[in-house]
């Protein structure tokens, strides 16, 4: 399997530097938001899921990424089995049916099912030969995702299922997508969007609805939403400083530990913290594309822009949000937001890039 | 393993530049958005951010104190707590509000009603649910302060009256502003506060009211309070000194008792009001806390009008007193001359139609002059003079002296009364006078109306040779309206003899309440309220009588002048009012001859330290009388003049 076991100067230093730095400003501001409240010692709780995110990341660079993806069908089929289940005997937590226990924990199947069609999409891409991408591929590849998408959505769990679109969207592009089906795409796209409104839920149209009228719903999203903005434009360009951030510690801002937790990070550090955080964001992304720049192989490549992609939307719809300019949608921020099944992931798909990093000059 | 992968090392560059630029994009994009709220608009955030933690909590303003001329007590406040309910969380609101109802024990259906009537109001904006709160509420609020996180209570200032309706009428009562007061007060007033509603309170509420404090505290997204920032402590409203002598509104009180009626005593030489009662009065302690709608409407539909203020808003007959003003009239006009004589058999015909005199089937007054027609209150001796003066000559001269128009006191809603004229019968009733009318209205009957506190004024001010003072119960009122009417001294000397003849000279109708030694003058009337036949058609049997008495000493320039009415009562109004009004002169100039020489008394309108023996205290507040120099308000000059 493994021919020549890569040494310790092959790994992506840097990225582990950047990634450690998210990690860290996240620990810190999740300890910031909770002290002295019921939720204290949770900075704690966060850091062991890193701990354990950085054990499964090693463990998971050490497996050939080919070998990984050499199982894409079963992986594809345990994803989906794992869906029904969770739909059928799934723990119902906030309103939704998201959760299986896994060892005394709750996980959040979707998170992982995220992850999976990351490598089904890679393996299937790397597998069309041409250069340019067929309407037939096009195809196969939307279903691939569309199934596995349907069924997030029954959950309901809207951000994790819009997470899977951007996946299949720079996937195409960068296997050839062609122009005029793009255009055809977006065409109905917009065509298709009044129709999605109908499959909406209710709280998901309010959402949007007060995401465009925010005035109208001052006290359900649209407060969420006009609290956060208070917290981000309150702390100003020097921020009120660690721990004293009053939108942030007096609850103003919504769950600050977790989805919003960049609106309580601007509010306690500022544009300067923000400066700060958007620019190891766009540090560690743009190590992500220059990995798969250097990827040995199509495949790898595939599979790095499939965590590429995955990790850029998180960021883009989480921190608009934060700051009002899209609407609430449950996206969690990677590394810095609490959460267990979302930091693995975040952890499983770099471990993914970096299997492909330390395979650089394999054979 | 498969070889699916083949070694495809056919990687698309260009895309995957553009990919990064996307990226740079995207996070420039974001950090462009964060310029625009944490630079760009920070301040306004800022701003938003500090209302958002900061919860207002008002401490509210006791009102001024009403004390009498002597610095005694009259009307203050006693703490109580309001409990509040915090409507920031509606889903709390919606799940909390049985166990509310049921803990504070108030009706759920009501606390509904009351939380949609309030719904246009700011979410932030507590609302008081329970006016006064007991122990038990007090106790209920403590206890579930972890479970139930909405209810506060708020330390308020309750208005304490005298009990028993004393001086009710004056004074007012206060209540919670109505939803149109909140409107027009441009968010000055907040609902379950509290304003003046009638009488001196609603008078002069913008000096009574102080101004609320604001307890700035901390509070997190629920609501706790988790610290506190400032406070603004309540500035108390401002203490108001009456003309009022407490212990003449006691006898004027006693003296009406159980009786319908009104009684008001002034100093005509200054206006001053000395004493005001009206019965029945409510007990306007009822209402400083909330009265219930049902009370309410009780109290508006009671058939003795207890809300009516009898002094400034009775309008009745004078009845015989308006003797008095066609005497002046007489006198001035000279028509007839001084020295006409009536002869009275006990009835008169005028316009063909028989006229009785009081004493009719008793007894004959025979010849009258002036005088004796006044002392005796000879009907047919007015009848004559009013039919040759005409209705003319009797409005110009009742509308000269001060009737048909408001006295002008400190008083809200005071009636004007009515002087019939030509036009008014023209202008109402669309005919012409009948002359047979002004025969009527000769002694006081027919259509001529007026209030109490009218004929105080009216007769005090003809005692005080055509001096008339503004009623008015603040003594500080800056200003003090003054009506001059030039009569001539044969007149005022003509007129007030025959005043005191009727108190001292035999014959005379209040001859039963001679005070020893004080020139005591007045005037009894007795005004029908209906027919005899109206009366016997309702079934009433024989016809009541509103009974006035109005009396007034020294002779001339008198110190003080009180009218009273009893309503509907079977005797004469020498007889049902004279003994109010002749206990009030009487306890007036017992308490002056009282009064040790040098001592600062009510007449140099200065207050005074308690004269004489201790008498029943109006309020436990004795620090208050130790100390006058505090009581006088200070009155700034725009409100001074304020009488309407």
């Amino acid at each position: 399997m493994v021919k020549d076991a890569p040494g310790a100067r092959d790994y992506d230093w840097w990225l582990l530097a950047i990634v450690a730095a998210i990690c860290a400003i996240g620990v810190l501001e999740i300890y910031s938001a909770t002290h002295g409240s019921a939720l204290a010692g949770m900075h704690m709780k966060q850091i062991r899921w890193l701990v354990i995110g950085f054990v499964l990341m090693f463990v998971l660079s050490r497996l050939d990424y080919h070998v990984i993806m050499d199982q894409a069908p079963w992986l594809y089929i345990a994803a989906l089995t794992a869906l029904m289940a969770v739909l059928l005997v799934g723990h119902t937590r906030f309103g939704a049916k998201r959760w299986i226990p896994v060892l005394g924990e709750f996980f959040q199947v979707s998170e992982f099912v995220k992850l999976i069609i990351i490598i089904v999409l890679a393996r299937f891409f790397s597998e069309v030969r041409t250069d340019e991408l067929s309407l037939q591929d096009l195809i196969k590849a939307g279903l691939l995702v569309g199934v596995p998408l349907v069924l997030i959505l029954k959950q309901p769990d809207l951000g994790t299922a819009l997470v899977l679109m951007p996946m299949l969207i720079v996937g195409a592009f960068l296997a050839g997508l062609q122009w005029k089906h793009a255009a055809v795409i977006v065409m109905i796209g917009i065509l298709m969007l009044p129709v999605g409104w109908h499959f909406l839920k209710p709280y998901q149209k309010e959402r949007v609805t007060s995401f465009l009228h925010p005035e109208e719903d001052a006290k359900g999203s649209g407060y969420q939403v006009l609290q956060s903005k208070i917290a981000v434009g309150s702390g100003g360009f020097w921020g009120k400083g660690f721990g004293n951030g009053t939108q942030n510690q007096l609850g103003y801002i919504p769950v600050r530990y977790s989805d919003f937790i960049m609106s309580a990070w601007a509010e306690e550090q500022g544009f300067k913290g923000v400066l700060v955080a958007l620019g190891l964001y766009m540090a560690l992304l743009l190590r992500l594309v220059q990995n798969a720049q250097r990827a040995k192989d199509r495949a790898g490549m595939f599979l790095i822009m499939g965590v590429t992609a995955a990790l850029g939307f998180h960021v883009l719809v989480n921190v608009a949000m934060v700051i009002g300019a899209m609407p609430v949608t449950g996206i969690p921020l990677p590394l810095m937001s609490y959460g267990g099944s979302a930091t693995l992931f975040v952890f499983l798909a770099i471990g993914l890039v970096m299997n492909v990093r330390l395979r650089r000059f394999v054979n | 393993m498969s070889y699916w992968f083949r070694n495809d090392s056919r990687l698309p560059q260009e895309r995957l530049a553009a990919a990064s630029y996307v990226i740079v994009g995207m996070l420039a994009l974001l950090l462009l958005g964060f310029w625009k709220l944490q630079v760009i608009d920070s301040d306004k955030y800022g701003v938003m951010a500090e209302h958002n933690r900061v919860r207002s909590i008002p401490i509210i303003a006791p009102r001024g104190r009403m004390l009498d001329r002597d610095g005694r007590v009259l009307v203050d406040n006693y703490p109580s707590f309001s409990v509040l309910l915090l409507r920031d969380d509606q889903e709390q609101v919606d799940k909390n509000l049985p166990a509310i109802a049921e803990g504070l024990g108030l009706s759920l259906d009501d606390l509904k009603e009351q939380l949609d009537n309030t719904k246009a109001l700011p979410k932030f904006q507590p609302i008081v649910i329970k006016p006064e709160a007991t122990p038990a509420d007090v106790a209920f609020i403590e206890s579930h302060r972890r479970d139930i996180p909405l209810l506060e209570m708020l330390m308020v200032h309750r208005r304490r009256y005298l009990p028993g309706g004393f001086m009710a009428h004056a004074s007012g009562y206060v209540g919670e502003v109505s939803e149109q007061q909140i409107e027009a007060s441009n968010g000055k007033l907040r609902p379950g506060d509290i304003a003046g509603k009638s009488g001196l309170e609603r008078q002069y509420n913008d000096l009574l009211v102080g101004t609320d404090g604001m307890r700035r505290v901390i509070v997190n997204s629920v609501g706790k309070e988790v610290g506190r920032l400032t406070q603004q402590e309540a500035i108390p409203g401002k203490q108001i000194q009456l003309t009022i002598d407490y212990d003449l509104q006691d006898v004027a009180e006693k003296g009406l008792g159980d009786k319908r009626g009104a009684v008001i005593a002034l100093d005509p030489r200054t206006g001053e009001v000395l004493a005001f009662a009206s019965h029945p009065a409510p007990d306007p302690n009822d209402f400083a806390v909330r009265i219930s709608k049902e009370e309410w409407q009780q109290l508006n539909e009671d058939k003795e009008h207890p809300l009516l203020n009898r002094v400034t808003q009775a309008q009745l007959a004078p009845g015989s007193v308006f003797k008095i003003i066609m005497s002046t009239a007489m006198l001035e006009s000279k028509t007839p001359p001084e020295s006409f004589t009536a002869f009275c058999p006990g009835y008169g015909v005028f316009y063909g139609q028989m006229h009785k005199c009081w004493v009719y089937g008793k007894k004959s007054h025979g010849a009258v002059s002036l005088h004796r027609a006044i002392v005796e209150s000879c009907d047919v001796f007015f009848y004559n003079v009013g039919m040759r003066m005409g209705i003319g000559t009797i409005s110009k001269y009742a509308k000269m002296l001060g009737l048909g128009a408001k006295t002008g006191v400190d008083l809200p809603s005071e009636e004007a009364g009515l002087v019939p004229s030509e036009e008014w019968v023209q202008r109402v009733y669309h005919h012409k006078w009948y002359p047979g009318s002004t025969i009527s209205v000769s002694i006081g009957q027919g259509s001529v109306m007026v209030t109490p506190i009218q004929v105080a004024y009216v007769i005090g001010g003809i005692a005080s040779s055509g001096v008339f003072k503004q009623p008015h119960l603040l003594k500080d009122l800056q200003n003090v309206g003054e009506m001059r009417v030039p009569l001539s001294e044969d007149t005022v000397e003509r007129v007030t003899q025959g005043m005191y003849g009727v108190v001292n000279e035999p014959g005379g109708t209040g001859n039963s309440i001679r005070i020893q030694g004080v020139e005591f003058c007045g005037k009894s009337g007795t005004a029908q309220m209906m027919s005899y036949a109206a009366a016997s058609r309702l079934g009433l049997g024989k016809g009541k009588n509103d009974g006035w008495f109005v009396g007034y000493a020294p002779r001339r320039d008198p110190e003080i002048v009180v009218a009273a009415v009893v309503e509907d009562t079977s005797e004469h109004g020498g007889t049902a009012a004279g003994p109010v009004v002749r206990d009030i002169v009487k306890a007036y100039y017992d308490k002056k001859n009282k009064k040790a020489p040098g001592q600062v008394t009510a007449e140099n309108g200065k207050p005074g330290t308690e004269p004489g023996p201790a008498k029943k205290e109006p309020a436990e507040e004795p620090k208050v009388a130790a100390k006058p120099e505090q009581a006088a308000a200070v009155l700034p000059a725009s409100e001074k003049n304020k009488t309407d």
